[in-house]
């Protein structure tokens, strides 16, 4: 177990303390100095409901509600630029996903399209042991996208379609069975050492 | 002969085939030989570690497993062509050797499958740096004997390869210049080109394609006003977004950029004088051969273009100003306020 900043006599915030447990590794998120690099260094910092530095402000504050109903770690595009930037080296990144599968098990973000791009990719690698590009894309679409981008999305699938860069049909590994074994066994680890 | 482990990933099989052929064509010009890890599965790009922490480490955890089994005669390197494949084995690998306890977990979890993993026991590497760093710029450029005389190339490398970059496996996680060494030895023309570690918005395009767009537009646009013929990268996603949604961002910006987007491989294939067919060319769908013609490289498209014609090549920018500035005149411009 990690030694959390509660055991340390840091701070009095749980949510920080979850966080951090949830997290893989030591992600140093106690560390923050609010200098704001990571919010200045997002390509989606524009259309995130609050930057990264606010989010680990509003983490410390235990705004937890605030922090599972804001957009950010959804908008998070897993660029590292924040993470290899952050004086204080803290693994920004690593958290983002950390509030993600927080904020959805908490029962928030469900009806989303960002939540449900991952969920639907991540049934393709369960059900399959590989992605299905062409599933995702149809399933995803008829879900989410507006009736004025299906031309534009139309075109783009024939195009790769006609260059044989899509596949019409999802390929299953011969060890499908072992890896949904594998998974469901982490899932239940991680389930119980919460 | 120079033996690796070899993970394609979901991409390389079909949407970036192309990368899959011309990574496979410099196997007998380089001496390499690929043995592929059997039934590999997903790597889950950055969508299962999203919502499954310990499940996104069993998913690289089998990967890793399968491979160990295929370890022989100290040849432990794993080579990985996707730059989202290549993080997140790599990432794996490094979690699992610095924490005991993951590592237990997801044991505990591969046990279920009848596999096992000791940290430390795959070294995962990226093409680029496999080329760099094992084939070296030396033995490439005796190899090549067609360069790429001509050809104005700006070398896209996106996030992965380079950041983290948990190893320190690259020069600068924001500003590397060994991609532009590789295709200089080539004979291209490197243009310089600042957004070059840029992201090219991963999934964003379908999950908030303005979002997406804008970020597009930014690297299309910085070739362009650096006079490139195309952007070369190292990643399935940057090539798929650069290319299939360079029409989508043009309809949703009024614009009309044509740039091609090609990998590296396909390049050091024809600066060794393979056939573009044989390099997957023909396979992106901003057309390549205004690209190819540079260098005096003519290709039959194996798939001609599904819908309309191409659009025009962009007007050239006019010279004059657009709009008329009020200029002040010459002699008040150096009179101080007193």
């Amino acid at each position: 177990m990690k030694e959390t900043p509660s055991q340390s006599g840091d701070t009095g915030s749980s949510f920080l303390e979850e966080v951090i447990q949830a997290t893989p590794g030591d992600p140093r998120l106690e560390m923050c100095i609010q200098c704001g690099t990571c919010a200045g260094s997002c390509p989606s910092g524009a259309d995130m409901d609050h930057t990264p530095r606010a989010i680990f402000a509003m983490i410390r504050a235990d705004m937890r509600e605030e922090v599972f109903q804001s957009n950010t770690p959804w908008f998070c595009i897993s660029c590292y630029y924040c993470t290899v930037r952050c004086p204080q080296e803290v693994h920004i990144t690593d958290l983002m996903y950390t509030l993600k599968s927080m904020a959805l098990r908490k029962g928030y973000a469900r009806n989303t399209a960002w939540a449900d791009f991952s969920k639907t990719f991540n049934e393709y690698v369960f059900n399959y042991g590989k992605a299905f590009e062409l599933g995702l894309a149809t399933r995803f679409t008829m879900r989410h996208a507006s009736l004025r981008d299906i031309p534009g999305l139309a075109q783009m699938g024939m195009g790769m379609m006609a260059r044989q860069r899509m596949s019409l049909i999802p390929q299953k590994i011969n060890g499908l069975e072992s890896l949904q074994k594998v998974l469901t066994r982490a899932e239940e680890i991680e389930e119980e050492s919460r | 002969m120079r033996k690796y482990l070899f993970y394609p990933g979901c991409s390389l099989e079909r949407n970036a085939s192309a990368y899959y052929d011309s990574v496979m064509a410099l196997r007998e010009p380089l001496g390499i030989e690929f043995e592929e890890i059997e039934d590999w599965n997903c790597c889950g790009a950055t969508e299962y570690t999203s919502l499954h922490r310990l499940g996104s480490f069993a998913l690289q955890g089998r990967n890793l497993a399968l491979a160990a089994k295929q370890v022989a005669g100290g040849n432990n390197v794993l080579a990985a062509p996707c730059s989202a494949c290549y993080l997140n084995l790599s990432k794996a690998e490094h979690y699992l050797r610095g924490d005991e306890h993951l590592a237990a977990q997801v044991n505990e979890a591969l046990a279920t499958g009848g596999l096992s993993y000791r940290p430390g026991t795959i070294d995962v590497r990226h093409m680029l740096d496999i080329l760099l760093n094992d084939i070296g710029l030396e033995e490439i450029r005796a190899k090549v004997v067609k360069p790429l005389t001509g050809l104005r190339v700006a070398a896209y490398y996106g996030c992965f390869v380079i950041r983290p970059d948990y190893e320190h496996r690259f020069s600068s996680p924001e500003y590397p210049t060994v991609l532009e060494d590789l295709l200089e030895v080539l004979g291209a023309e490197v243009v310089e080109y600042p957004a070059k570690a840029h992201c090219c918005s991963g999934h964003m395009p379908s999950i908030s394609a303005p979002s997406a767009y804008e970020l597009i537009r930014r690297l299309i646009a910085m070739a362009v006003e650096k006079k490139a013929h195309t952007i070369v990268t190292l990643c399935p996603m940057c090539q798929l977004n650069l290319d299939a949604y360079q029409a989508d961002m043009n309809r949703f910006f009024g614009t009309k950029y044509r740039m091609p987007i090609l990998y590296f491989t396909q390049l050091i294939g024809l600066a060794f004088g393979k056939a573009p067919e044989e390099l997957g060319f023909g396979k992106e769908l901003v057309d390549a051969r205004p690209a190819l013609k540079k260098i005096g490289v003519k290709m039959v498209h194996p798939a001609e273009e599904t819908g309309g014609t191409a659009p025009a090549a962009p007007k050239p920018r006019k010279k004059e100003e657009g709009l008329p500035m009020p200029k002040m005149p010459a002699k008040h411009q150096n009179e101080e306020v007193s």
